[in-house]
């Protein structure tokens, strides 16, 4: 499962424009990677457009830190 | 009243990128008008374009990386991107980079589109077509408003006076300018970056106007020859994109800090003509009360103009009624002008042509060259009495310079420029 956490890395790279040794686990897109609210939309977009899940709305809000993308999907993805 | 004069310009057209670029290709009579390839036009009637070519650095073409990062690119519309880029050059050649917050509050944007995103429309409503609301881009609405060409420009430049955008189809870019520079005469701003910006030349863009019946169809394979104003061959106009971007500024403001004055705006006169939705009133009188007013604003005769930049789009109907217009309004002096339609060589800017044509004004008289009005091999009847400039620039003194913008909905703008002192 490690490879979804690659895979979230890479879309946050493209998606932010940033260096990919700053993405790490820990990164609050807001607060270290520079993005705006605007950003963080397009960000949950492209997980559900990679991973073919369905973020809600009150979801997405809680997803603020690379490692929070990843457990999201993890957990949405387990079942399926 | 304060006086205002232009002291940056910046320009991207289907003639390059950068204000030297597009004076020497404009002045030899190079065209930019090329075949469309970047969409499909074998179903359209129109396969043309004024393109901004592609490129970079000292060719003169433009990339779009040069001027903003890719990952921020997807976030605007190309007229915002065009925009972006041209008013760079023109904040840049006018030396303004204020960092004191009152300088600031003083300086302000006036950035206008005819049209706006319609690209990014048209892309986003196919995606809301055929995949739901929930995969549209959080950016799509701020990509495609007009008014974010200035938005933009103000938070790369951290210019926090009036931010505004006029929208008057293809006067935007005149009413943009002088709109701005009476903003400055009221004192309600120092400095203004001011013009319009287009990327309308999409599948919708050409479809659009050429179901309006207004473009250029018979030029398709011999695409530089399509924009012929004033020419009895001439079938309509063609659609161009650019940006047209001038930094205006209060006169002792420019003179207390050396900058440089390329020339001051005199003269801006407006007018409707509550004649048809797209169609200029046959006997010009629209355009005739613009240009009037704009001259008795600058308190100048006709005599003391020396150019005129057309609005001259190569359309059948409305190049005759302007040059009647001309005539009229000039009476004797009109043998002693020179008018030419730079859209001969750049085709119609739509909403950023009026500030493109104000710039071309404005080096006209800084380097006593008129540009050409390409194409011009047989005028039509009735065209006659005024010098228009065929094929070949001329040199010519010019005191003072007037430039035309007339769009749909029968708006009409007139600037008049004119040497400081001069």
């Amino acid at each position: 499962m490690s490879d979804v956490a690659e895979r979230v890395k890479k879309i946050v790279v493209e998606h932010l424009g940033v260096e990919e040794d700053k993405v790490v686990e820990s990164a609050n897109f807001i607060e270290d990677l520079n993005a705006d609210s605007l950003d963080t939309v397009e960000l949950v977009m492209a997980f559900e457009e990679e991973f073919g899940t369905e973020i809600p709305d009150d979801a997405a809000e809680k997803i603020q830190t690379v490692q929070d993308a990843i457990d999201f999907i993890k957990k949405s993805t387990e079942g399926a | 009243m304060r006086r205002v004069v232009v002291t940056g310009m910046g320009i991207v057209s289907p003639l390059g990128v950068g204000v030297a670029h597009n004076w020497g290709r404009l002045t030899e009579g190079q065209s930019g008008i090329t075949g469309i390839e970047s969409f499909d036009v074998s179903d359209l009637p129109a396969k043309i374009a004024g393109q901004v070519p592609e490129g970079g650095g000292e060719d003169g073409g433009f990339s779009p990386d040069e001027w903003v990062s890719p990952k921020d690119q997807k976030k605007i519309d190309r007229f915002i991107l065009l925009a972006i880029a041209a008013a760079e050059e023109a904040i840049r050649e006018a030396g303004w980079a204020p960092t004191d917050e009152e300088a600031l509050n003083r300086t302000g944007v006036m950035i206008g589109s005819g049209i706006g995103g319609l690209t990014t429309i048209d892309g986003a409503s196919q995606v809301l077509h055929d995949r739901g609301p929930r995969r549209l881009s959080p950016f799509f609405i701020p990509s495609a408003l007009i008014n974010l060409a200035s938005g933009h420009v103000s938070i790369r430049h951290g210019f926090r006076g009036p931010n505004h955008a006029p929208v008057t189809a293809c006067s935007t870019g005149a009413h943009a300018i002088g709109d701005a520079a009476r903003l400055i005469m009221f004192d309600d701003a120092d400095v203004m970056v001011a013009g319009g910006a287009e990327a309308a030349i999409g599948r919708l863009g050409v479809a659009g106007f050429a179901a309006a019946r207004a473009l250029s169809t018979g030029y398709n394979d011999r695409p530089t020859e399509a924009s012929r104003p004033w020419d009895r061959g001439r079938d309509g106009f063609v659609m161009g994109e650019g940006a047209g971007i001038v930094v205006l500024e209060e006169l002792e403001h420019a003179k207390r800090r050396g900058a440089p004055i390329y020339a001051e705006v005199v003269g801006y006169g407006l007018s409707g003509d509550a004649h048809h939705i797209t169609a200029p009133a046959a006997d010009g009188n629209g355009g005739f009360r613009s240009m009037q007013a704009a001259l008795k604003r600058a308190k100048l005769n006709p005599s003391d103009v020396d150019y005129v930049n057309a609005h001259g789009t190569s359309t059948p109907l409305g190049d005759e009624i302007e040059h009647g217009a001309v005539k009229r309004l000039f009476g004797d002096a009109a043998g002693s002008i020179a008018m030419s339609s730079t859209k001969s060589a750049i085709g119609h800017l739509l909403g950023a042509a009026g500030s493109v044509e104000s710039i071309y004004s404005i080096l006209a008289m800084k380097h006593g060259v008129v540009p050409p009005t390409l194409n011009l091999d047989d005028p039509s009847e009735g065209v006659s009495g005024i010098n228009l400039v065929p094929k070949t620039a001329q040199e010519k003194k010019i005191r003072a310079a007037l430039s035309n913008s007339f769009g749909f909905g029968g708006t009409n703008a007139s600037l008049v420029f004119k040497q400081l002192d001069g």
